[in-house]
């Protein structure tokens, strides 16, 4: 028997072998580096690979084809557009990320043993965090370009459980850190159960795994099949981007989780999610959109609406953004119901703006401290800004985005995804947005009030100075999304201009 | 660059050069505020020379794309109504700064702070009148809060910090209805004539009647939330009791007026006919803001409570004008805006002055003080007067307009709305006597009177009290012809009173 050799498209593939491959060097620099340089070698590594990734990508983004890797992953516009959405935001993070000081020393000590407290006084601290983190972005990059469902179902494995372990790293409060991953763990091997499940129906129903076949097979069979692999199938990728009511380990697994994780999987995993959920849907589900579009409709008023509600009863700041989080997600699920090019272009807008804009909120969270560590209650954060006015202002800044004040990119993203979900004649999700926003715009100001309007008191915390790192890594972030506020062509009408799946 | 645009960059620019000065140098940091607001005062005053009173057309006009996906421009202009209120803020901005120069000392930032949001303030005032762009508009409309937001927060007295947040969250719920609003009209506008946010352009719509009466409904709340009516006002005494005197004249006199304002270029431009299903509700709601405000403010034990319920009477009226679509109607409004501007702006700053003197807001607590301080008496007097209309004084002229518009097509609500004017007299004169007259609190006896920087501040805003209640010609010619052309473009004519002989 003659086994031929898959044909594969090198260059278009680059990127995502580019970082796989700084990933699996980051294991082998973990197992036979001393401990001396080794971080430093690893963030080499890391933002290297992420550079040259980038790099690939603008040289392959006039490119599109469908056979890249035998018709299971499809390079195209958008998906080089959301590809590289995911390299600079991981770049961003992966600055915070560098800040050893948030994660254990030694991941497999137990949590207040001897071990533990040995490897802490040793400085033996262990860098698998690196390769993991590039494992992660390489399964980010790959979801939203994967075509068929298998590789779909692998992507999503591949960066989903290095997330798992990351929630499980942070250095103080180990115990609520390790019950996060375990959490997210579980949860999310259902939803790749309910994942997989879905996919065997939609195999069932199309005998053939690709979107397109799918697509092109709807109305050959009895639809109640196509229609229970639709939902299953969204089961799965809705519990990525935590859409109600499949959220409830949001607020847990952000706060548990180190804040620098909780930033890169705040903002890569939503992008990643979203990009994979607007190719299915808009690919292999448009067809049959009669079934689904109002299905997420109702789901996506339900985020929102839930979302914005439940925020305001939060009184850990880490919690608050994971509920804001959520309602954002019912926001963008507005740019899928929306299926149209304005509606990915809007799409494709929101996700690189929230992105900045949460690797920013979460930079600066890290930085607010007592003597313990980190401290994510409001009531402590009472009188920030007059302790640090300029950190103050910058959440402030941030804050006013998330809610969608003018001039901040926030607002530019929502007007983008309403506007694009009223010209499809979603008008009930335009209302409920803006009344969404309304509450929402309720319980940032609460914050802005703690910061600014209330008096310090004793046991209020204090800002550290930042590493050069986080520095770099939070002024990056901000200063992109105020000139996205300020300035949002340039990025709109690339976003416009790359606003195109092909089949 | 238009010379509009210019003026609308002088106080941001100024904002930003004081960051150069040093934070305790507040002296220096007041005067150069003062000096930048003068300056765009002055500027503002050569536009009003150079405006061409006969044309109704937009004038010094300028267009930059900004948004080029959505075909946003950074589109200014003025017209007549628009030119009137960039003056009322570019004029009462100084003012307010000599006026209240040592508001700032107390809050809890540094007064540089405190003049830099002033400064922001006024960009943005300058950009919501002049913006020619819906987008554009909306953009001022929602980015003015934050300052106000702040200066409400960081400097106002009591309970500052709820006020500056019930503000905001009404504000801002209006807004986003608003925004869907906005949306609305720029996907139809798609489907007619290509995606555009140009007023002109945008009013030449055609847009079902059910669909029409929603999106104007998006655009009304909004407004009627800005300009404080009947039942969407409860923001707005709050606000006022807690800002300092400085904050509440813009707040009350330039800021509250971006909703009348909006609902004559937006509510009433963009679409007539919801405009007209609507007119007997709003005329209603606006009759019962004239008279309730009036009760309100007769029963208020506090000075700011009583200028905000008599406010919020005002804004009834010019509502009602604006609504009853005939152009004298029309025409009183506008100029009852600018009147109103600077009425409220006399007395909240001199009620300020009697505050900060007193270190007390309560009217029972004053007493007798014309004989201690005769000049604030007298100013805080014609001021009074101003507010209940008196003939002679500014509001009177307005007033009147608006009631004889008001008449030839609602004659019942123009009848109500006068009782209001009855009203106004007694939450006028029944304050002026407690605080002015009778024998002199114990407390008051040493109560200085008005300095020359105090007195240099007034002066202005009396006079034009005065001159404009006399011979408020300068001010019709600006505001007539454009009035009309709302009028007329929405498809109304004056009717001719009926009087039964």
């Amino acid at each position: 028997m003659m086994l031929t050799a898959p044909a594969l498209g090198y260059l278009l593939l680059s990127p995502m072998i580019i970082v796989f491959a700084a990933a699996v060097i980051g294991v082998l620099v973990e197992a036979f580096m001393g401990k001396t340089h080794r971080a430093a070698v690893q963030l080499t590594i890391s933002i290297g690979a992420l550079l040259l990734a980038l790099v690939q990508l603008w040289r392959i983004r006039d490119i599109s084809s469908t056979t890249a890797a035998v018709n299971s992953v499809t390079i195209d516009k958008a998906g080089v557009f959301i590809q590289a959405t995911v390299v600079i935001l991981a770049l961003i993070a992966v600055l915070l990320i560098a800040d050893q000081d948030n994660f254990t020393a030694q991941a497999s000590a137990l949590p207040g043993s001897s071990e533990e407290a040995v490897a802490l006084s040793q400085k033996n601290q262990q860098t698998e965090i690196f390769p993991l983190f590039m494992f992660a972005v390489g399964g980010m990059m790959l979801f939203p370009v994967a075509t068929d469902l298998i590789t779909l179902f692998v992507a999503l494995e591949v960066f989903s459980l290095p997330l798992y372990l990351l929630a499980g790293l942070s250095r103080r409060r180990r115990l609520l850190s390790q019950e996060a991953a375990l959490k997210y763990f579980l949860l999310g091997a259902y939803a790749s159960a309910f994942f997989l499940f879905g996919a065997a129906f939609l195999y069932g129903y199309a005998g053939t795994i690709s979107l397109a076949g799918i697509s092109s097979a709807a109305g050959s069979a009895n639809e109640v099949f196509l229609l229970i692999g639709i939902i299953f199938v969204s089961i799965g990728l809705l519990f990525k981007i935590s859409a109600v009511p499949f959220h409830s380990w949001t607020p847990d697994v952000y706060q548990g989780a180190p804040t620098p994780v909780t930033a890169f999987m705040a903002a890569c995993t939503k992008v990643a999610a979203f990009g994979a959920i607007l190719r299915i849907f808009y690919i292999g589900f448009a067809e049959v959109q009669t079934m689904w579009r109002p299905i997420i409709t109702v789901i996506a008023i339900l985020t929102m609406v839930f979302g914005s509600v439940v925020a305001i009863a939060q009184r850990d700041v880490k919690r608050m953004l994971a509920y804001s989080s959520i309602a954002h997600a019912g926001f963008l699920l507005s740019g899928v119901v929306a299926l149209s090019k304005d509606g990915l272009a809007a799409s494709l807008f929101y996700l690189m703006a929230y992105g900045l804009t949460t690797l920013a909120a979460f930079g600066i969270i890290s930085l607010v401290r007592d003597s313990t560590g980190e401290v994510t209650d409001l009531n402590r954060w009472v009188g920030l800004g007059k302790k640090s006015p300029l950190v103050g202002s910058i959440f402030a800044f941030l804050l006013l985005s998330f809610a969608g004040i003018p001039l901040t990119s926030g607002f530019i993203g929502k007007f983008a995804i309403f506007s694009a979900a009223y010209e499809s004649g979603r008008i009930e999700i335009v209302v409920t947005g803006v009344l969404a926003s309304a509450i929402a715009a309720f319980f940032y100001i609460r914050v802005i009030i703690m910061i600014f309007f209330t008096d310090p008191v004793n046991d209020s915390v204090s800002v550290v100075i930042p590493t050069v790192k986080s520095k770099l890594s939070i002024a990056v972030a901000t200063i992109a999304s105020i000139i996205l506020g300020l300035a949002p062509s340039l990025l709109l009408s690339s976003a416009t201009n790359f606003a195109t799946f092909i089949k | 660059m238009s010379l509009v645009t210019l003026i609308g960059l002088l106080p941001l620019i100024g904002a930003a050069l004081m960051y150069f000065i040093p934070n305790k140098n507040t002296d220096f940091v007041k005067k150069f505020a003062l000096l930048v607001t003068t300056l765009v005062a002055v500027a503002s005053l050569f536009l009003a020379t150079g405006f061409d009173k006969s044309l109704t057309s937009m004038q010094f006009t300028q267009s930059n794309a900004w948004i080029s996906a959505f075909n946003i421009n950074f589109a200014v202009g003025v017209d007549g109504i628009s030119l009137v209120l960039i003056l009322l803020s570019t004029i009462l901005v100084p003012i307010v700064v000599l006026a209240t120069w040592n508001e700032s000392d107390g809050g809890r930032w540094s007064v540089k702070t405190f003049y830099v949001l002033i400064l922001i303030l006024e960009t943005m005032m300058i950009g919501v009148f002049a913006a020619t762009d819906l987008f554009l508009f909306y953009v001022f409309f929602e980015a003015m809060l934050i300052p106000v937001y702040f200066l409400i927060g960081g400097y106002g007295s009591v309970n500052r910090s709820a006020a500056a947040i019930k503000f905001l969250l009404y504000s801002l719920f209006g807004g986003l209805l608003m925004l869907a609003s906005i949306i609305g009209v720029y996907v139809i506008s798609g489907n007619q004539i290509g995606s555009t946010f140009d007023l002109t352009q945008l009013s030449t719509l055609e847009i079902d009647n059910q669909t029409e009466n929603f999106l104007f409904l998006g655009f009304f709340i909004a407004f009627a939330i800005k300009a404080p009516l009947w039942p969407f006002h409860t923001w707005l005494p709050d606000a006022a009791k807690s800002a300092t005197p400085g904050t509440s004249v813009l707040l009350l006199g330039v800021l509250d007026k971006v909703g009348t304002y909006g609902m004559i270029r937006f509510c009433i431009e963009l679409f007539p006919d919801a405009s007209k299903t609507f007119t007997p509700l709003i005329i209603t709601l606006a009759v019962i803001s004239i008279i309730y405000g009036a009760f309100m403010a007769i029963g208020q034990k506090d000075v700011k409570g009583l200028i905000a319920f008599t406010s919020i009477s005002h804004f009834g009226f010019i509502t009602m004008g604006i609504f009853a679509m005939t152009t004298q109607g029309m025409s009183g409004a506008n100029l009852y805006m600018v009147n109103h501007g600077f009425s409220t702006a006399a007395l909240f700053l001199i009620a300020g002055w009697m505050m900060a003197r007193r270190s007390s807001s309560t009217i029972s607590d004053f007493g007798g003080l014309q004989r201690v301080t005769p000049i604030m008496a007298w100013s805080f007097f014609i001021a009074g007067l101003s507010g209940l209309a008196l003939p002679g004084l500014a509001s009177f002229v307005s007033e009147f307009l608006v009631l004889v518009g008001t008449y030839t097509r609602y004659p019942v609500a123009a009848i109500i709305g006068t009782l209001g004017i009855i009203l106004a007299a007694l939450y006028i004169l029944i304050p002026i006597q407690k605080t002015l007259h009778g024998p002199i609190t114990p407390g008051n006896e040493k109560m200085a009177d008005l300095n020359l920087r105090e007195k240099i501040a007034i002066a202005p805003v009396i006079a034009i009290i005065v001159v404009m209640g006399f011979y408020p010609k300068p001010a019709l010619d600006l505001i007539n012809p454009t009035s009309e052309k709302v009028v007329t473009d929405a498809g109304f004519l004056d009717p001719i009173a009926q009087v039964k002989k």
